[in-house]
């Protein structure tokens, strides 16, 4: 893989820092010239992943939230969102559309539904009380010059 | 941004602004949830025309309101949806509620 960038922020688990995470992630995506449509995918898919683990990962505390984003050679965005909470002991019931834990607070239970729909690739790797790694991938076309 | 409210003879017209994650849609649930409550309106119009971003966070809003509204005999409406937005309202299965009123022109 033929790396072109890289960035990797640490940030607390604050619901506030959801926007946060999304725009930055958003700004670095920019360099690749993405459309709008797919800058918004990204950042939608971003926002979901960033909420499970601030409503889920860490519910009730605040703990660190780490994203990395690579750019590759050929125009693929690669994002780890990683977290050290609770994990998730049934990954596949966990990424089923409307499951949820947390009923009562009017969430959708489309989290990775949106992630699987919105990104080209997720993949989650999660581990009981040590954490969740959930990996993003998205192409983005090479647009022609315009002139 | 915190929505702005207006209340005329076609019932409650809730304005939202901005971004709608799971950070903002906690202020918007509960000036709405008051609303409800003290108004019961026979409508509540979500108008999405200047709402720039929304993840599922927002879906949620959408459905609870739906609810909420079902509860009291009313109904909800959603309008003005940004052609950005339209993904996101497709993946969701709002469409069977048949709830969208127009798309924003």
């Amino acid at each position: 893989m033929n790396l072109l960038n890289e960035m990797t922020l640490h940030f607390e688990s604050r619901s506030c820092n959801e926007g946060f995470a999304r725009a930055a992630v958003g700004a670095f995506v920019a360099q690749l010239d993405p459309t709008i449509g797919e800058m918004n995918d990204i950042r939608t898919a971003v926002s979901e992943a960033v909420t499970n683990c601030v409503v889920h990962a860490y519910r009730d505390t605040i703990g660190p939230i780490r994203i990395n984003v690579k750019l590759t050679a050929d125009h693929v965005v690669i994002i780890r969102i990683h977290d050290n909470g609770i994990g998730i002991e049934d990954v596949a019931q966990a990424m089923e559309p409307l499951y949820t834990t947390a009923p009562g607070e009017d969430r959708a239970g489309l989290g990775f539904a949106v992630m699987q729909s919105f990104a080209d690739s997720v993949t989650v790797r999660s581990k009981p009380h040590k954490g969740t790694t959930v990996t993003l991938r998205k192409a983005i076309a090479r647009r022609v010059n315009h002139g | 941004m915190e929505p702005s409210i207006s209340m005329d003879e076609d019932g409650l017209k809730v304005q939202l602004y901005g971004e709608i994650d799971h950070h903002t849609a906690k202020s918007i649930r509960e000036a709405t949830d008051i609303l409800i409550q003290q108004k019961r309106p026979q409508t509540l119009r979500l108008d999405f025309a200047h709402v720039s971003f929304m993840d599922s966070s927002g879906i949620g809003l959408i459905m609870g309101r739906y609810r909420t509204m079902s509860l009291y005999g009313g109904t909800l409406k959603v309008t003005n949806v940004p052609e950005g937005l339209e993904k996101l309202m497709l993946l969701s299965g709002l469409g069977a509620l048949h709830i969208i009123e127009n798309r924003k022109a």
